[in-house]
């Protein structure tokens, strides 16, 4: 049985302008670190928050991030499930419907399948089907993409999925601090996130000021300015964007966009650089076919047609399974294939 | 409280009116319901029975676009619902007629499904109640999440999953019972063994010797009751409820009943159903049997005929006032809905359609 939370008089939410309870304000931490110190933050603020999922409270989760939660926030508050995906987000739906606001684990992005039907056919849905009645605060934290040389099943991109299904709102980290303020805005959110960590990033240091709040979801960030061509990525691929844009420096310049939220999609910003560079190049592990990169090559060409001086390509990862980790490397998306793409664009008559 | 216990299930189900209405020697389970309750089922049954059939009417006349009645189910429906606390949250599935009604939700509520207004039913939540579920077995999951934030409340209430027999073939119902179970959660699974999933008798659903005989695995108690003697559907949930509600944890009950119509008002039972087998349970018709038990008693008198008989009339007519007369909703709530502040890219998309169908006229 597990143990009643005690309730504050106040139990307001996430509190997000206000300095943290511990540690100090700015530091250098990596990815999983920063994300780790959102969810004590987040619990901390509001002890509505709870956290479950697979190998996240005794052992802290495989990748640590859920390290402490357990031995601070106690057994109600953050506890290890069955192994059954589908009953991770079932669950989380009720409680959610009771005022909860879970913040599940599914252990890796392969084993998000088993989920799916309860994501579309509930989590997403709930909203619309009480006509706003229920609240779905449910952000779904799924350690996602490839390039950690990782077996089967534990590299895949996901992000299509979800970005197909009304009600749910995508975000994708690419640095520590975005790790961290991301993740307490999808938590803060009255709507279910699907917050994909991309793990090749999760040992990237970078410093992490949590006094200060980041901007809210769906604004993308200009992570390089330039002239030449917009870069437009997320997750991983945005150190592989600015890796290639610092190699080309001399002769191109590269604009790199890191979206962070998928959806929310700031197309604002999207359409101001390529209205700048004329050329846009999108970028994403995952299969080519309607992958991300095909909506925004269409949404760019319908909507900045005229400002273009060659057509939007795509940088992406080929319509196969995901290859064995001996041959990820050559699979997926990296600096060659990206500036193949620059040049491409830039040859245009 | 009756001897239940993980472990041990009986497969004659327990039975406190027999089908001619002679109370039985079962002696596990009390009867002795006070009259104003026992009149009270009575009236939820045959309103259940007249507001199902006045759905399949208007679904006959075009006015529906599809209906699935619980017609025979009514003691199992009604039993279940009536002995909860207004607190206990329940989790339909979308052949609930009767446990919707118990629970106080409007002929207008309900029908929006049916009509094609709306999705999931309107304002069920107010009355601690889920939208219906349409896919099968998933929402018990949903059930066991709400019993646990009910623990993390520190409440003393329970949430009940409605399922059917085809149901409990579903992967969710297993991931939704072992969870319930290693968590304690004050759930109770109320699955109403109707005998058929559209086509598919329940012998085909599985292998063992009865659906309450999966709890054994699963670690909790598991009943078989007669989901058409209303009394025994009440006390059988009643004591389940309450073992959860002091933290006994979970209980699968089976409710042995019929579905005595078709799947839904699409389906076309004749192709797979012997009319035997409907011929026999026609016999055991749960309205009957209550009714002779009742006369038995004393209970019935002409004032609860004529109490049940003006519900009944008014339901209907609530019902038929809704369907026919009340607007639908404006589109742009499709939209509207979706988030808890509409995303730039939807409010788009909204406006291109308000603007299409202005242009339309």
């Amino acid at each position: 049985m597990t143990q009643t939370i005690e309730r504050p008089a106040t139990s307001g939410d996430s509190g997000d302008d206000r300095p943290p309870r511990t540690g100090p304000s700015t530091q250098t931490v990596t990815m999983a670190q920063a994300i780790n110190r959102a969810l004590h933050d987040a619990m901390t603020a509001d002890d509505r928050v709870l956290v479950f999922g697979e190998d996240v409270a005794t052992l802290g989760g495989v990748f640590r991030v859920t390290d402490g939660l357990n031995k601070t926030f106690g057994p109600a508050r953050c506890f290890d499930t069955p192994l059954a995906e589908s009953a991770i987000v079932g669950i989380a739906i009720g409680m959610a419907i009771r005022g909860f606001v879970p913040v599940p684990e599914i252990q890796f992005d392969g084993f998000a399948a088993p989920a799916f039907d309860q994501v579309v056919s509930h989590l997403a849905k709930y909203r619309m089907r009480t006509r706003g009645d229920v609240d779905m605060a449910v952000t779904i934290r799924i350690p996602s993409f490839g390039g950690i040389g990782a077996v089967e099943h534990h590299s895949e991109s996901t992000e299509t999925y979800w970005l197909h299904t009304a009600g749910l709102k995508v975000v994708v980290p690419s640095t520590p601090s975005d790790g961290y303020w991301l993740l307490r805005q999808s938590i803060s959110s009255r709507d279910p996130v699907i917050y994909l960590e991309p793990k090749r990033r999760y040992w990237t240091r970078a410093e992490l000021d949590t006094s200060t709040a980041g901007p809210p979801l769906g604004r993308a960030a200009i992570r390089r300015a330039g002239r030449d061509v917009t870069v437009i990525t997320y997750g991983s691929l945005v150190d592989t964007a600015l890796a290639a844009a610092e190699l080309v420096a001399d002769t191109h310049q590269l604009e790199v966009v890191d979206l962070r939220s998928l959806n929310p999609l700031d197309f604002d910003t999207i359409a101001a650089s390529v209205r700048k560079t004329g050329r846009a190049v999108v970028m994403h592990e995952g299969p080519r076919t309607l992958g991300f990169g095909a909506e925004l090559a269409a949404r760019i060409s319908e909507e900045l047609f005229y400002d273009l001086e060659a057509p939007v390509l795509r940088a992406t990862g080929f319509d196969t399974p995901y290859p064995p980790a001996r041959l990820e490397k050559l699979w997926l998306p990296g600096v060659d294939r990206l500036l193949d793409c620059v040049a491409k664009a830039m040859s245009q008559p | 409280m009756a001897d239940t216990v993980a472990g041990h299930v009986e497969l004659v189900p327990v039975q406190l009116v027999a089908p001619d209405g002679v109370p039985t020697s079962e002696d596990r389970y009390h009867r002795d319901l006070p009259p104003e309750t026992l009149g009270w089922l009575y009236e939820l049954m045959v309103v259940t029975r007249d507001l199902d059939a006045e759905f399949v009417n208007l679904q006959r006349q075009g006015e529906l676009a599809l209906f699935a009645s619980c017609r025979g189910q009514e003691a199992a429906q009604v039993g279940a619902t009536a002995c909860l606390r207004k607190t206990d949250w329940i989790f339909p599935q979308y052949r609930e007629l009767g446990a919707l009604l118990t629970r106080g939700i409007t002929p207008a509520q309900m029908s929006a499904v049916w009509r094609g207004r709306w999705h999931g039913g309107l304002g069920f939540t107010e009355k601690c109640c889920a939208p219906i579920s349409i896919p099968i077995g998933t929402h018990g999951l949903h059930a066991v999440g709400a019993a646990m934030a009910a623990q993390r409340l520190g409440e003393d209430s329970v949430t009940v999953a409605f399922v059917g027999d085809g149901g409990t073939s579903e992967g969710d119902m297993h991931e939704a019972l072992n969870m319930a179970a290693v968590t304690s959660a004050p759930c109770v699974f109320f699955i109403q063994n109707n005998q058929w999933a559209i086509s598919v008798p329940v012998a085909h659903q599985q292998a063992g010797p009865s659906i309450a005989h999966r709890a054994i695995g699963y670690g909790m108690p598991g009943i078989r009751v007669d989901g058409n003697d209303v009394l025994a559907c009440y006390t059988v949930m009643e004591q389940a409820a309450q073992r959860a509600r002091d933290g006994g944890g979970p209980t699968l009950v089976e409710a042995v009943t019929y579905r005595m119509g078709p799947h839904t008002t699409s389906d076309d039972p004749t192709r797979y159903r012997p009319e035997e087998e409907l011929q026999l349970w026609a016999t055991r018709d749960p309205i009957d049997r209550y009714r002779n038990y009742l006369e038995h008693l004393g209970v019935l008198t002409s004032r609860l005929a004529e109490r049940v008989r003006a519900r009944s009339q008014r339901l209907r007519d609530e019902l038929r006032e809704a369907v026919l007369n009340t607007p639908d909703f404006d589109i742009a709530d499709v939209f509207d809905t979706v988030y808890a502040e509409i995303t730039p890219e939807l409010a788009r998309q909204r406006d291109e359609l308000v603007a299409e169908l202005e242009w339309e006229g």
